[in-house]
């Protein structure tokens, strides 16, 4: 199967990979994904006062889509409002990275990890936690 | 990265050999005659130059000429064999045994048996991929008609005890087929030593050209026959119609023969080659474990795993230079890891980080020193994004992460 050139793009300058210090308080962590199913996302916040996203980190174990996925999410997330990080889909980045059918479920665990990263900031700041998860799988 | 194309996927498919190629030439336009046609010199001809591959083939499996049944490859000549065995056979039972590890060419046609009223085993192997002797004799009832057994696995390379299976079913009276395709040109087999009765082999795994392929059947002690699945002509012995691939047959011939004649000096040159490369990456990388036994493997496959980096996306780290295989679910489109490493007992998570690699006659030395390094490069790049690497150097139990399914 042939990738996309933004997919091979993103696959070897990966954006943004990193790790923030998951214990401060604005920092958000999601962790979704599993080694078995062959791949795991952690995408980082970190939130400043004013509700923006200042910084995005990322790792993944996955295939060249599921690093592209996330490379990208974090690449969007920077600079948005908690809301307009919520009102990501996982259709733009498919869209965006022409991912073909097989590889949905890549984009699908980013808009989660975006979402699991959003809600442990809101839980640890005492937040209302405004995520919402969809049932598409 | 550079032009450079290092071709380690052997196990997929082999290139043609040039001498190979040169033989089959004139059979496509100066002898385009029809082997079956008997009234003319165009006919003798092909005819003749059929009679010799097949000659050479016997030779190299140490079988008699006339127990070569020409087909279109491999996967047909498991299909002849399984069905044409258990339509031929009916009387005499409807009970086969195989393994979990065979190829999709013998569980699939095995499936289709199940459907017509079969009675199938599928024998799981030990974590090494051998299989169990005691488990295989226990498997066997009395209305067993066929053990299907094969030769050496197209993923790990691990070679079953073809002697002894061949005794147990002569003891028991049982038919022995092999899917030996990975195996035959490659290691010195001799079907009548093993006590085998019908062998598939095809043509491109062994630099040969693709579309050819042959199915031994024993005619002697015991004198086997196979309901044909192709109905026709009558050509080979009435057990599989259809106008024989002359120029094909001609070229499956000559890398028979040029298999028996390089066969040690190849087998030496690769198995040296493959254990450097095993050597250099373990060497070079730390949590790389080998799956499927050493002690029993073909001398120019092996098959690893890079723990904690999957296995697509490390390939694209190097695959517009090095072709090579991963057991990954990414790399199939069932989404589902390899079958044949995780019935050796691997967690699905060792399976999607696995890569086989699989040398041949025209592997150098270079190709192997190249493939290390951009392997080592890959796999540090991919670890330093896995975020599962780096819970694994904080020392976290990975068991005992609550994963989210998905």
């Amino acid at each position: 199967m042939a990738y996309s050139n933004k997919v091979l793009d993103h696959f070897k300058n990966p954006r943004n990979v990193g790790t923030l210090n998951k214990s401060d308080k604005s920092v958000g962590t999601g962790l979704v994904g599993a080694p078995e199913c062959g791949d795991v996302m952690r995408l980082q916040i970190e939130v400043d006062e004013s509700n923006v996203i200042k910084d995005a980190k990322f790792k993944t174990f996955g295939c060249g889509s599921a690093i592209a996925s996330s490379s990208l999410a974090t690449e969007w997330l920077k600079g948005k409002s908690i809301d307009e990080a919520l009102a990501i889909d996982n259709m733009a980045i498919v869209e965006e990275l022409a991912l073909p059918p097989v590889k949905i479920h890549c984009s699908v665990l980013a808009e989660d990890a975006i979402k699991a990263a959003i809600k442990d900031y809101q839980v640890k700041n005492g937040l209302e936690v405004t995520v919402v998860e969809e049932a598409h799988h | 990265m550079d032009n450079r194309r290092v071709y380690l996927d052997n196990n997929a498919t082999t290139p043609v050999d040039p001498r190979v190629v040169d033989t089959m030439v004139p059979y496509f336009h100066q002898m385009p005659g029809n082997a079956a046609s008997r009234n003319h010199p165009f006919g003798w001809e092909a005819e003749e130059a059929v009679d010799y591959a097949r000659e050479q083939l016997a030779k190299l499996i140490g079988a008699d000429p006339k127990e070569i049944i020409f087909t279109s490859g491999a996967t047909e000549s498991d299909n002849l064999a399984i069905k044409g065995v258990f339509e031929m056979y009916a009387r005499k039972g409807n009970h086969i045994i195989t393994l979990q590890t065979e190829h999709k060419a013998v569980l699939d046609t095995c499936k289709v048996v199940e459907k017509k009223g079969g009675e199938v085993t599928y024998l799981q192997v030990e974590r090494n991929g051998l299989i169990d002797l005691a488990k295989l004799e226990a498997a066997i009832k009395p209305n067993t008609i066929l053990i299907s057994i094969m030769y050496a696995n197209n993923e790990t390379g691990v070679i079953q005890p073809m002697k002894e299976i061949g005794e147990l079913c002569a003891k028991h009276g049982v038919l022995f087929m092999s899917d030996a395709t990975q195996a035959v040109g490659k290691i010195p087999l001799d079907v009548k030593e093993l006590g085998i009765h019908l062998m598939a082999f095809t043509a491109h795994k062994m630099y040969g050209p693709k579309g050819v392929g042959a199915l031994y059947v024993s005619r002697k002690k015991p004198r086997v026959k196979v309901t044909a699945q192709m109905d026709g002509g009558g050509h080979e012995r009435g057990m599989r119609s259809g106008t024989l691939n002359v120029p094909g047959i001609v070229g499956f011939g000559k890398a028979a023969e040029i298999a028996l004649l390089d066969m040690e000096k190849d087998t030496a040159r690769l198995s040296k080659l493959r254990d450097k490369l095993e050597k250099a990456l373990m060497a070079n990388l730390e949590e790389v474990y080998i799956n499927g036994t050493p002690d029993s493997r073909m001398p120019h496959v092996t098959n690893l795993s890079f723990k904690h980096v999957e296995g697509e996306g490390l390939m694209m780290t190097f695959n517009q230079n090095i072709a090579v295989s991963s057991g990954s679910a990414c790399t199939s489109a069932s989404l589902e890891p390899s079958y044949v490493l995780k019935a050796l007992g691997l967690g699905d998570d060792l399976a999607h980080s696995s890569i086989r690699f699989s040398l041949g006659r025209f592997t150098s030395e270079e190709d192997v020193d190249y493939t290390v390094e951009a392997l080592t490069k890959g796999v540090s790049h991919m670890r330093d994004l896995s975020p599962i690497w780096e819970m694994y150097k904080e020392g976290i139990d990975l068991d005992s992460v609550q994963w989210s399914e998905h």
